[in-house]
């Protein structure tokens, strides 16, 4: 054979080096000691099978994009699949809180989605918000878990904050040289947010604030840099609660353990205590007593991108599951021609579209500032994390023994997904939302 | 300096290809299109020349159907200044785009033709070489590197990736180069030059007002699959091996 033709031979492999070497340009670019290499198991194998078949899924909704949330959700995808997905599993199984791939996610724009151009925001819709997080989180739910977090906090910044406060916190946070972290919870107020007990009380002749109490299960807690702290200034309820920035390095704030945690791995939780933090006045954000419903106007936000997170992880698991059935054989047949698989695969993907349907429409009921976007928010958070968390648990079912293997990827995604009917208000508080706005628009 | 790239909107290169049953091309309806990667590549070269101050202009120009313009804004999202559609429903052969290319070159000026060095539909390989050979231009292909000198003006240093290894040449402006995988890794548009993007002009041009007509030299007969992998032989000797190797299997 001649060298000629054995080189030529050779370039026609350009499509697998392709592959290869697309994977992971910002890990790359961002390198240091620290970061994991690609693992180069069996999941990797389901990934890039599972990113073929989605590029085929993609057709579902593309009628009702406009051509711009199209290129967003293409970008997010391409990142999701080369920054996310190679990694995403040693990143969980070393628990490694991936700080420089957030950093090149927000160099792309995803710091801050819904933050005024001025402070290196993105200046997006929800409806264009929903899109970019279900794509990020088809490669990597956890990682894009925190990243809504953090565009959260941004949002509140940008809606509630002093053009002060604005230019000074979100230059930082949209880059994401600078990590927020949202503190409601305390460990004797979860659903009960409003009977919260952290205290922010002036003392005779000065006008700072002194912050005492403990936040308990803070995404980002012990690494974020500013902390969005809700506390009491007034009389107990909702109505006297305010919002305030607290910095990593004010004395007083320390954090608990590291929580160790079914999912969400990738992502340092924390408790988050305040011994008397002396913060000055200009760090509150909004008006006095303005703070809880700040934190619950945020939420509505954060319910639409936990959804989107649940989606994205649905629709990768599905697709891997599908490409699974298609290759298994038992009893002489791929388990997919078999009809009770069939017929479990069209509920699932009926679900995902369900979902979908849904937080799309929360989104643009939000975008609207409709009276109903609350209520909204609340039915796509609660249908969507259900859903989607059936979808994920029964296409590692669809896998057989294999799905509980780390090797088949699926596992992961229903670990991560599990939370997610939990946080940012539980599904059944968020019934209590959905009835309370019906009984509402009744009287 | 003005530097034109060319790009082609191509079946994304993750997607599992199927042959159309009447083998007469391959699938694509509903299949996920995405730009060339070499053209990616290309495109990502003339950015860094512009950013490095040796261009002033990228210019990004496709052809073909309506969707083209779904490439040529992911390229103005990428970074491109402006974008040129050359619009047409017929089949385009790499002779007919280097024809197309001349043309376009000739009224646009460019220093540098910039192209990806083939497409993955087709792997043809040919375009940029037609080109320069149309236009009288010299031409470095499978560049892995290129370099401009502040000094050196009027020319650019190509390293290219040939069978015996690596050639470097330079080539007198104005000149064409196509582009290897190894030269660069193609950067993200981000989400706010997507937006930005919606802003710069893609001017729709037809073949004719080019002055080239379209021909069909190329006909194609039939697509197929490649033939299916065979279960393998043990052979009894060595002389079977030869055998084998010589009348079944052709290779010596």
């Amino acid at each position: 054979m001649s060298t000629a033709r054995a080189l030529r031979i050779f370039r026609r492999s350009d499509a697998g080096l392709l592959k290869r070497l697309h994977q992971g340009a910002a890990h790359r670019l961002f390198s240091s000691s620290e970061s994991p290499s690609a693992s180069a198991s069996a999941s990797t194998h389901t990934t890039i099978n599972a990113a073929a078949a989605n590029s085929k899924s993609r057709t579902w909704d593309e009628h009702r994009l406009s051509s711009d949330q199209l290129q967003f959700r293409d970008l997010a995808s391409e990142f999701a699949q080369r920054e996310l997905m190679p990694f995403a599993a040693e990143w969980d199984e070393r628990k490694y809180f991936p700080v420089e791939v957030l950093r090149s996610a927000a160099k792309l724009g995803f710091g801050g989605v819904f933050c005024g151009h001025d402070v290196g925001g993105s200046q997006l819709t929800r409806a264009d918000g929903v899109v970019i997080f279900e794509a990020l989180a088809y490669g990597d739910v956890s990682a894009t878990a925190f990243l809504t977090i953090h565009n959260m906090c941004a949002a509140i910044i940008e809606n509630y904050g002093t053009e002060e406060q604005r230019q000074l916190l979100l230059p930082g946070l949209t880059s994401m040289e600078v990590l927020a972290s949202y503190c409601l919870t305390e460990p004797s107020s979860g659903s009960d947010a409003a009977s919260l007990q952290t205290t922010a009380h002036q003392e005779e002749g000065s006008t700072d604030y002194i912050l005492n109490g403990e936040k308990a299960f803070i995404s980002g807690g012990g690494v974020s840099d500013i902390y969005l702290v809700m506390a009491r200034t007034g009389d107990p309820g909702p109505k006297g609660i305010s919002c305030f920035f607290v910095e990593k390095d004010t004395q007083g704030l320390s954090f608990g353990r590291q929580e160790a945690k079914l999912g969400w791995r990738n992502q340092p939780t924390a408790s988050v205590i305040l011994e008397n933090v002396r913060i000055p006045e200009r760090n509150m954000i909004g008006r006095e007593g303005q703070g809880f419903s700040i934190a619950m106007a945020a939420l509505d936000g954060g319910r639409i991108n936990i959804a989107s997170c649940s989606i994205g992880g649905a629709q990768f698991c599905l697709d891997a599951a599908q490409e699974y059935v298609s290759s298994r054989k038992q009893f002489g047949k791929a388990i997919i021609d078999f009809q009770n698989t069939q017929f479990k695969l069209a509920d699932m993907l009926t679900s995902v579209q369900a979902s979908r349907s849904l937080v799309a429409n929360a989104a643009t009921a939000l975008d609207s500032k409709s009276p109903w976007a609350t209520a909204s928010a609340a039915m796509a958070k609660r249908f969507a994390t259900d859903a989607c968390y059936n979808v994920c648990n029964d296409a590692l079912q669809l896998h057989g023994g294999y799905g509980y293997l780390k090797d088949y990827t699926v596992e992961r995604y229903v670990r991560d997904l599990r939370v997610h009917t939990i946080l940012e208000g539980t599904n059944e508080i968020m019934r209590m939302v959905i009835s309370r706005h019906m009984t509402k628009s009744q009287s | 300096m003005k530097i034109m790239v060319a790009v082609k909107r191509v079946i994304d290169y993750a997607v599992k290809i199927r042959v159309k049953p009447d083998k007469s091309g391959v699938e694509t309806a509903n299949v996920k299109m995405s730009m060339n990667p070499f053209c990616e590549i290309a495109l990502e070269e003339a950015l860094r020349l512009r950013e490095a101050g040796h261009a002033s202009e990228v210019l990004v120009v496709s052809m073909g159907g309506a969707q083209c313009s779904d490439t040529l804004r992911t390229a103005l999202a990428m970074g491109a200044d402006r974008a040129i559609h050359v619009s047409t429903s017929h089949s385009l052969f790499p002779l007919t785009v280097a024809k197309l290319l001349q043309a376009l070159a000739t009224s646009e000026k460019p220093n540098i033709l910039l192209l990806g060095k083939q497409a993955i539909d087709d792997d043809a390989n040919q375009t940029g070489q037609m080109v320069a050979g149309l236009l009288q231009w010299p031409q470095g292909t499978f560049a892995s590197k290129v370099q401009m000198d502040k000094e050196a003006v009027g020319s650019v240093t190509v390293e290219r990736e040939v069978d015996g290894g690596l050639e470097t040449v330079k080539l007198q402006l104005p000149a064409v180069i196509t582009t290897d995988l190894r030269l660069n890794q193609p950067r993200y548009a981000s989400l706010p030059n997507i937006m930005k993007a919606k802003k710069k002009t893609i001017t729709q041009i037809t073949p004719e007002q080019l002055g080239v007509q379209i021909t069909s030299d190329l006909e194609i007969l039939e697509v197929f699959e490649p033939p299916k992998r065979k279960a393998g032989v043990i052979v009894a000797s060595v002389d079977e091996l030869l055998d084998k190797l010589k009348n079944e299997a052709h290779v010596i």
